[in-house]
């Protein structure tokens, strides 16, 4: 590891939510216990990275994508953790999706109020541009998240 | 499990993941070797923190003598890193506390031990010659 757990750490906001959410009503977390969960999730995001690396080194590639993670989990003994996680795939895919097709939508509705404002500009350019913006946009989202 | 892969944010709106991304990926970034993560690495990576997270909490408070108490303590969450297989690997950052007397008795025993290993060295040396 690059840097002592302690440093990068989770918001404790966000942790004392999901514990308080998944133990029963009235039980109290000892600001000790609540500080080593928090470090354990740190630990956690490290070990399932280096595992999912592992993974994308064995396929050759040097970005590491959702079945990496899906791997690691395996991997380390958490198999309950694959179903879930195959569903919010499906639905960050879906969510991903329909946003793509409301910007195109846009777009589209944008360019034909263009296109009867300026009766030169002719059919065929447009199709044309409309094609390369949808490569363009596929392209997008497969590249990485920038640093 | 359904309830699990979607919270509800301040809006009430349905969100993925209640964990900050960009957080994520600094942890993960941190990680020697790894050169770049796809956004839907980065979002699996949050939501399986956050399934662990819910795991950790339950398991250690299900296994923990803290139970009876309706608390989860540190005790707990050591309790399950050393006894459970799963949670081994969180056995180094999740220490088990021991009085700070019965550790400097420890550290006298072993000292003790150590100078009578010598003192045996030296006789059968002695014996020799």
């Amino acid at each position: 590891m690059a840097e002592r757990p302690e440093d990068l750490n989770l918001p404790n906001a966000v942790i004392t939510r999901i514990i308080k959410e998944a133990l029963p009503d009235g039980v109290n977390i000892s600001k000790e216990a609540r500080s080593a969960i928090s470090r354990a999730a740190s630990v956690f995001v490290l070990y399932a990275t280096s595992c999912a690396n592992n993974f994308a080194m064995k396929g050759k590639r040097k970005t590491l994508n959702a079945s990496d993670v899906l791997s690691a989990m395996e991997e380390m003994e958490f198999q309950r953790f694959v179903t879930p996680l195959k569903e919010a795939l499906e639905a960050y895919r879906r969510e991903q999706k329909g946003k793509k097709e409301a910007s195109e939508q846009k777009k589209k509705d944008k360019d034909r109020k263009a296109d009867s404002e300026e009766q030169d500009k002719s059919r065929d350019e447009e199709i044309d541009e409309d094609e390369e913006r949808l490569e363009e946009e596929e392209q997008n989202e497969e590249e990485e998240v920038d640093n | 499990m359904a309830d699990l892969v979607v919270g509800r944010d301040k809006c009430g709106e349905q969100r993925l993941v209640s964990l900050p991304l960009s957080r994520i990926r600094v942890i993960m970034k941190s990680s020697p070797e790894v050169s770049s993560i796809n956004q839907e690495a980065l979002v699996l990576t949050a939501k399986a923190t956050e399934l662990f997270v819910q795991y950790l909490a339950t398991y250690s408070y299900r296994h923990g003598s803290g139970k009876e108490k309706r608390a989860l303590t540190y005790h707990d969450l050591s309790d399950a890193a050393e006894e459970s297989e799963t949670f081994q690997f969180l056995a180094d950052i999740l220490p088990k506390k021991i009085l700070a007397s019965k550790y400097l008795k420890m550290l006298k025993e072993k000292e003790e031990e150590e100078e009578e290993e010598e003192n045996n060295n030296d006789e059968s040396d002695e014996a020799e010659s």
